[in-house]
């Protein structure tokens, strides 16, 4: 009896896990098929559609804005959400629980709304570039990561530290940068993981904001696959899907998986 | 002018971050909240009542909330046997984690596309559908509510296997024990300890996965169709093929107003019903 629950849980969990991986294994596999249209099972083996993802210069060009997207508001949400959340932690003064909310907030804004304030106010009336309304609106997407996770890092550090070396004679800058954020760089480089995959990822928020030349990596796959039906979209895919593997087990040998979800 | 200094540096390290969520999403946000009560320049609900008296916005809403609530429910019966297995017998919990996160980690692009590749015309259900006689030539099983549903639930079981297995991880596995020597069945001590002491988690992945379904774009815009738009697309739809603000902006507002509340009332809840909380 025992055993027999334990097996009937184990088959649906394996059938769980199949729904959840078997599809992307199946794009990794259709990627090397030799016809023209994208099936699965398909017919012999080729790495052409490899070969035409690197030199179709609109995908290359999405992905290299994505990325340059991607870590540039990593930056940004690093350089606002640090110091916050420092403060926040370290300080007491009113509205405290107000700040933090604010600074949690835009996770609590459907990106389809972030994207379309994007469009209609700082491009459309503020008249800002699109990349700029990249930049925004992706900087506003990773504040909120930016900000629980440096939380959580300075929740276990001990503040009498920081006294101890401004007892010693070092300053307030100098103990920052010397005691305090090296207790915290494993938090900041979880928050820099989630923050550039995530951003890396949207697709909402960066819809509404492209122009001729203009598109992020999605958003342009996303139009492929509306007109055309070939392994390239399935080749693109799985060297999306290695980088993010490479990137779970470079995680898992310095972080822990665990701290990043 | 040290201490001075000391006691208002809190404010020059809150208010760069503070003024640029402040200029670029909560400024914004209130206008077009403002916008929507405007009509002719004076207040009004008229965008709200032309909004919910139309049968098209009735029918959006509707599907929208139908396939949330279906999406969360099969999310909830898949993820809870899995949770609850890796938790108590799996040997490779890590790997099995791990394998949770790597589609969460996967664009949503890529995942709603391997649908389309699978349900579609040649796709394999339909290979095999047909080679069982239950289809007598392929057809599409794409762009309508089941292939929304179907992208809906690979997309949201990973956040509800994992925020459930937070909270069945800390359940200790003596208790269990415990009640199994004092008597009681298994079935007895899974209804009346595990269940209860996940059922926080189970609240917290359901949010998740509800008003990831509400707010979701890319699956329903892949895997949905004209007739199949849900509230995000309509948002889509009205911003940029119709130039709409007003009504693109009321429908935000709807989206927003719903997911905040199922969001506050429900983890208010899920913090209340946790005892391992007290």
């Amino acid at each position: 009896m025992k055993k027999q629950h334990h097996i009937a849980l184990g088959l649906i969990t394996f059938l769980v896990y199949v729904f959840l991986i078997g599809p992307l294994l199946i794009i990794m596999a259709a990627s090397f098929g030799e016809q023209s249209a994208l099936v699965f099972p398909g017919k012999g083996f080729t790495l052409d559609w490899y070969v035409k993802v690197f030199q179709m210069s609109s995908f290359v060009n999405a992905a290299i804005l994505s990325l340059e997207i991607a870590f540039a508001a990593t930056a940004m949400a690093l350089l606002l959400g640090v110091p916050a959340a420092y403060a926040l932690n370290r300080f007491r003064f009113p509205g405290k629980g107000l700040l933090k909310t604010l600074f949690l907030s835009p996770v609590l804004i459907p990106c389809i709304v972030l994207g379309f304030i994007m469009l209609r106010y700082v491009i459309s009336q503020w008249n800002l570039s699109v990349i700029s309304s990249l930049l925004i609106g992706h900087t506003l997407l990773s504040i909120p990561y930016v900000m629980r996770v440096i939380t959580s890092s300075l929740a276990n550090f001990d503040f009498a530290m920081e006294e101890a070396a401004g007892s010693l004679g070092a300053n307030r800058g100098y103990t920052f940068f010397h005691i305090v954020l090296p207790n915290i760089k494993s938090g900041i480089a979880s928050a820099c993981v989630m923050a550039v995959i995530n951003s890396f990822n949207n697709v909402s928020l960066s819809t509404f904001l492209t122009a001729p030349g203009i598109t992020m990596l999605p958003i342009e796959i996303m139009g492929y696959v509306e007109y055309h039906f070939d392994p390239t979209i399935a080749a693109l895919a799985t060297v999306m899907m290695l980088v993010t593997l490479g990137v779970m087990l470079l995680i898992e040998k310095t972080l822990g998986l665990q701290s990043v979800v | 002018m040290q201490k001075g200094f000391r006691k208002w540096m809190w404010l020059l390290l809150v208010v760069p971050g503070t003024l640029f969520i402040t200029v670029f999403m909560l400024i914004p946000l209130f206008s077009i909240l403002f916008s929507t009560f405007m009509a002719e320049s004076r207040f009004s609900l008229e965008n709200y009542t032309r909004l919910f008296t139309s049968v098209y916005f009735q029918q959006v809403f509707g599907r929208s909330v139908r396939l949330s609530l279906l999406s969360t429910l099969l999310c909830a019966l898949l993820g809870f046997p899995s949770a609850y297995y890796i938790s108590r017998y799996s040997r490779h919990k890590g790997m099995m984690m791990a394998l949770a996160v790597f589609p969460m980690f996967t664009s949503p692009v890529i995942r709603s596309f391997s649908w389309m590749v699978i349900l579609g015309r040649k796709g394999i259900v339909n290979q095999f559908l047909v080679s069982v006689g239950l289809f007598a030539r392929p057809q599409s099983l794409l762009y309508n509510e089941f292939s929304m549903t179907v992208g809906f639930v690979q997309l949201f079981l990973p956040q509800m296997i994992l925020s459930l297995l937070g909270v069945m991880d800390s359940i200790p596995g003596d208790l269990t024990e415990a009640a199994g020597s004092l008597g009681a069945t298994r079935l007895v001590a899974f209804l009346r300890i595990v269940f209860p002491l996940s059922i926080s988690g189970l609240v917290t992945g359901a949010v998740l996965v509800f008003t990831g379904c509400m707010t979701a774009y890319t699956t329903p815009q892949l895997l949905g169709a004209t007739d199949t738009q849900v509230l995000s697309t309509m948002v889509y739809q009205y911003a940029m093929s119709l130039r709409d603000w007003v009504q693109a902006s009321a429908v935000a507002m709807v989206m927003i107003v719903v997911t905040m509340l199922v969001s506050h009332v429900f983890n208010r809840l899920s913090r209340r019903i946790n005892p391992m909380a007290n």
